[in-house]
């Protein structure tokens, strides 16, 4: 059955899997660790930096991104920045009303 | 079998209507986010110390079961392209049994909360002033949600579980369990900005 866009896809090994997992639960453990040690204004901006790290790795590994057709990554990339966007003005707003 | 007798399919299609959906799903969360955001900013210290209520410790347990389960669902796809169907079911059942795992820690946490009388409409909680309401009304309606998320994934699972000891998804034709992998990818992903925000961020 040879049609469109049904070409054998991309094997990612067992072990890349056990890697990125290993390395999701080390940045959670970082996360708490870091957080519980009070950094004042800081902690916020570094748990949501290794949570956008975090979700990196899934994004383009469990959720094989990294081998799909470039349209997936812009679609997530633009809903991201969408969102980003969104709530700095929204922020913005609030800080200069 | 003659040409014309052969289903059509189109996996790429498949799998962009998921990612469409999926779009919509960050979006939806995305809202709540801003109204966290805007909450947050007005009431910092109730937040601050509502946040410090919550237990870090099933907080962090819920976030290596949920990492543990999409490693193990997206590794059920490499099982399936490796045409090794024990290992696909028996991945795809560990997956199921930590999304289990995952709601009876939630419903123990809730449970505990509830029992201090704080949940939405509570008389205990409205006298701890605006600030709490507006903390334990997101902190539930947002995990809430992502509960449900959960369970609709574990009915997901559930039937491309099925699926598979039927050999209706097989190694040549696996495009649903990338797609049901995709969706419990997304609920993972919800949730590691979930648990900074709720528990960590005091």
């Amino acid at each position: 059955m040879e049609s469109l866009g049904n070409e054998k896809n991309h094997i990612i090994p067992y072990r890349t899997f056990l890697y990125v997992l290993a390395g999701l639960i080390a940045l959670t453990l970082t996360s708490v660790t870091l957080t519980q040690i009070s950094l004042g204004t800081l902690t916020v901006a570094m748990a949501l930096l290794i949570a956008a790290i975090k979700s990196f790795f899934v994004l383009r590994i469990f959720m094989h991104l990294k081998f799909e057709k470039r349209m997936f990554s812009i679609g997530v990339t633009a809903v991201a920045l969408l969102i980003s966007a969104v709530i700095i003005i929204t922020l913005l707003d609030y800080l200069y009303r | 079998m003659s040409a014309h007798a052969e289903i059509h399919r189109d996996d790429l299609a498949s799998k962009t209507g998921m990612w469409l959906f999926l779009f919509t799903e960050m979006l939806l969360f995305g809202g709540l986010f801003v109204v966290y955001s805007v909450y947050r900013f007005r009431n910092p210290v109730a937040f601050h110390l509502a946040a410090g209520e919550l237990s870090v410790f099933i907080g962090t347990l819920n976030t290596v079961i949920l990492l543990t389960s999409s490693a193990t669902i997206a590794m059920s796809v490499t099982a399936m392209q490796k045409q090794n169907k024990k290992l696909t079911l028996l991945l795809l059942g560990i997956t199921v049994l930590l999304g289990i795992a995952f709601l009876v820690n939630k419903y123990f946490e809730w449970g505990g909360h509830i029992r201090e009388h704080i949940y939405p409409g509570s008389s205990v909680l409205a006298l701890r002033g605006q600030g709490d309401v507006l903390f334990y009304g997101l902190y539930y309606f947002m995990t809430g949600l992502h509960a449900l998320h959960i369970l609709i994934g574990l009915v997901f699972i559930g039937f491309i579980t099925v699926f598979v000891v039927r050999n209706k998804v097989n190694p040549e034709n696996f495009v649903l369990l990338e797609n049901s992998g995709l969706y419990w990818h997304l609920v993972d992903l919800i949730w590691i900005f979930l648990f900074p925000l709720f528990y960590l961020i005091t």
